[in-house]
């Protein structure tokens, strides 16, 4: 039967023909552009007007960046070298770099130390942001602030040591005490910390040496974005416990926990941040006695703190009201006092969900950082509006001055919420 | 009894607690320093330099206290303020003197409890146009619009203005003065409203200044100065006759650089009483003779500040006009030491 037509068929592939490559407007950056730019006429007339908007703004730009001098001494001197053209005039960064990152009063010869701080702090703070890192890790996370405390302002060492050693001896106690009651533990702690606090004192002003390790440098002299910072790291993990505590609170059974937790809540919630810094400045001074010089910064922590932790509180308020009762009559069957069910079961699950609300708060507070200008103290934004625009040479600097602002706080604002977007990934259980 | 009894405890400590309020003379030399308010930066009058130095007219008034009272021009703490916080701050006793372009006015002298140790600038509030409007005189700005800043006293006195010479204008309210330079570049007024030094100043920071002319009204009187708390009327003296040193020293021709000469003895017996050869002035002021030399020398007379900060060579390029001596047609004057 094959063979009858065998002679008639002219030709009979034997083997299959090999993959011809897709046509030309089907693979490859054509392709691409097809679907992603000019899928339909619509997208094609946006895609247009967003690569002529591009292209406006490159035209404005480009020149005003490459045009840049770096290495002048004036406006005046950057306006006649450039005789008209566009540039801007970064040499206000190359001379005021400094004063922009650290203040105008912090010593220059001590940079190091702030700059060595912030390095450690990445160190510091890797173990609780990547907990697939070796936990033994997390002792340095623990030292942390007292070293950087040690490194930034400097003065005998014997400060920041017997502030460690309150806080460990403290510990000490309370994890005797705590077997028996949690209330009891905390007590004794608290009070075995202090004590030895108070004895530290005394001990550290009989042995503070004449002449420091690290001399000392004055709250007043920090400045720049190194105040940024220091403000939006302290506060935002101070914030994080604090609140946490406060969302139980409010949930409390307890009567008077309750009520004082609601009470700070609504009240700090119902109080601009900026009104909070003028309490702190300028308030203050009226009720401490004459003469007593409590430092300024903590007081701005003080109120910082106690404002993000409100938030924190009801963002964590609203992962706790998210979770079903089931979880919390779960805790109870298993027979899981108070902390071991809020510890296993309840926050792990709750603070999961609030973690886009924690890092929105974050954020937002790092940035509101800067606010603490108006209570004149220089940090980034009060060193350009200040000093920096008020002096002879560079009145008039605005926009290089304002994006090397703005460019900094993005990138560690771009940061906080890259991770944060990270932590949701890994801690995603759910089976989508 | 016993309510008399606390009463006058009560009394005890509110006398004792006045009498230690009092010494800022003592407070200052115990501490070594000088605490003196300036503004957080206003060009040519307090600013940091590259170096974090302060430097400007106003702080040359705390360096010449400084110098007077402990000895050194550098022994000088500045804490920077607002206009808000400057009031709380000298109140409260966080400085000892507030030398912050600061309006001497009846409230804030009578109201607020502060004593004016004296006037060091003599401003008021003057207008800018772009030349090109052709405009001469404030009084052809009928139906113009006008920059200013809220909230100020230069709304006011604006309305004031134009209301008496019957004439109309736009407003165009606005926040700061750096928002303000932008605007009336941007062309969103025509004409932009603060006081001379301060539109000296931002005229300085144009790209190109000689476009812009400052007109000749002024409409309102900002005399600016030192100023003390109430109660301490020894440390007000204090302040008061250094910032007349330096003014008297221009008149008498003392400068940084013929001091030291003419501290030897000179034959004008004002001279020899300023600079401590001749009488007792430094000590009743609790100091000694040597005070108002070192004040002096510290930055230099009334005239040198004046050249050096905020004068006609500088950028900002004020003319003395009323700041000038009283000799030269101007408004400085200083009591005669005597």
């Amino acid at each position: 039967m094959s063979d009858t037509h065998a002679q008639s068929v002219a030709f009979v592939r034997e083997t299959a023909i090999p993959a011809a490559p897709p046509p030309s407007r089907e693979r490859g950056p054509i392709k691409w552009m097809r679907d992603n730019l000019f899928s339909t006429w619509l997208n094609a007339l946006l895609t247009l007007a967003a690569i002529y908007l591009v292209y406006q703004l490159a035209v404005f730009a480009l020149p005003w960046i490459l045009n840049g001098l770096w290495t002048t001494s004036s406006l005046s001197e950057c306006r006649d070298i450039l005789q008209g053209e566009t540039g801007a005039c970064f040499a206000v960064l190359t001379e005021r770099w400094n004063q922009l990152l650290f203040g105008f009063k912090y010593p220059s010869a001590f940079y190091w130390r702030p700059g060595l701080a912030f390095i450690l702090l990445f160190i510091a703070a890797a173990p609780v942001l990547f907990f697939d890192l070796p936990r033994k890790m997390l002792l340095f996370t623990g030292l942390y602030p007292f070293l950087a405390y040690w490194l930034i302002w400097g003065g005998p060492l014997l400060a920041p040591l017997t502030a460690l050693i309150g806080v460990v001896a403290g510990y000490l106690v309370y994890a005797r005490f705590v077997k028996d009651n949690f209330a009891k533990g905390l007590a004794a702690g608290v009070v075995a910390a202090v004590v030895v606090w108070i004895a530290g004192g005394y001990l550290t002003e009989l042995l503070a040496p004449n002449r420091p390790i690290l001399p000392a440098v004055q709250s007043r002299d920090m400045g720049g974005f190194m105040l940024n910072l220091i403000l939006g790291t302290v506060c935002v993990s101070l914030s994080l416990p604090i609140g946490i505590c406060l969302a139980l609170g409010r949930q409390s059974n307890m009567p008077i926990i309750r009520i004082i937790c609601v009470v700070f809540i609504e009240f700090i919630r119902g109080v601009p941040l900026i009104t909070l810094l003028f309490v702190a400045n300028v308030v203050l001074a009226y009720f401490l006695p004459p003469g007593t010089n409590f430092d300024l910064i903590i007081r701005v922590i003080i109120m910082i703190t106690a404002f993000a932790s409100a938030y924190i509180a009801e963002v964590i308020r609203g992962g706790l009201a998210a979770l079903p009762k089931g979880q919390y009559e779960a805790g109870d069957s298993l027979g899981l006092d108070y902390p071991q069910a809020m510890r296993l079961i309840i926050l792990p699950q709750a603070l999961k969900i609030s973690i886009p609300g924690i890092v929105n708060v974050a954020v937002g507070l790092f940035k509101d950082t800067t606010l603490v200008s108006v209570i004149s103290m220089f940090d980034l934004v009060g060193m350009i509006r200040g000093p920096v625009l008020a002096s002879t040479e560079w009145n008039g600097v605005y926009w290089e001055l304002f994006s090397f602002a703005a460019l900094l706080f993005f990138v560690v604002c771009y940061g906080i919420s890259q991770y944060s977007q990270w932590l949701e990934r890994r801690l995603a259980t759910d089976h989508r | 009894m016993k309510t008399t009894l606390i009463l006058g405890t009560l009394t005890a400590v509110g006398l004792t607690a006045g009498a230690a309020a009092a010494a800022t003379l003592d407070d200052v030399k115990d501490r070594g320093k000088l605490n003196c308010g300036v503004t957080t930066g206003l060009v040519g009058f307090a600013a940091p330099d590259a170096n974090g130095e302060w430097q400007g007219f106003d702080v040359a008034v705390c360096r010449a206290v400084a110098a007077a009272v402990l000895g050194d021009p550098m022994a000088v703490e500045f804490v920077p303020t607002t206009g808000k916080t400057r009031f709380t701050a000298l109140a409260s006793g966080e400085i000892d003197l507030l030398a912050r372009n600061t309006t001497w006015t009846f409230s804030r002298d009578v109201d607020l409890k502060f004593e004016f140790v004296g006037i060091n600038y003599y401003d008021g509030q003057g207008f800018m146009v772009p030349k090109a409007l052709g405009v001469s005189s404030a009084k052809e700005l009928d139906g113009a619009t006008v920059c200013i800043q809220t909230g100020t006293t230069t709304e006011l006195n604006l309305a004031d203005f134009f209301r008496v010479n019957n004439i109309n204008y736009e407003p165009v309210p606005i926040e700061t003065n750096a928002e303000a330079q932008q605007q009336y570049l941007a062309g969103a007024c025509d004409v932009y409203t603060t006081d001379a030094s301060g539109l000296a100043a931002t005229r300085a920071a144009f790209e190109d200044p000689s476009a812009h002319v400052i007109l000749p009204e002024i409409i309102s009187k900002e005399p600016l100065g030192p100023l003390v708390r109430h109660g301490d009327n020894d440390w007000g003296d204090i302040a008061r006759w250094t910032l007349n040193a330096l003014i008297a020293a221009e008149e008498y021709g003392i400068t940084s650089a013929n001091i030291d000469e003419l501290a030897n003895g000179t034959n004008n017996p004002e001279i020899n009483r300023i600079l401590g050869t001749e009488g007792n002035l430094g000590e009743m002021l609790g100091l000694d003779a040597d005070w108002a030399k070192r004040a002096i020398k510290a930055n230099g007379n009334y005239g040198e500040i004046f050249a050096k900060n905020i004068g006609e060579s500088t950028p900002i390029g004020l003319s003395r006009g009323l700041n000038a001596q009283w000799t030269n047609g101007g408004l400085m004057y200083s009591p005669p030491f005597r």
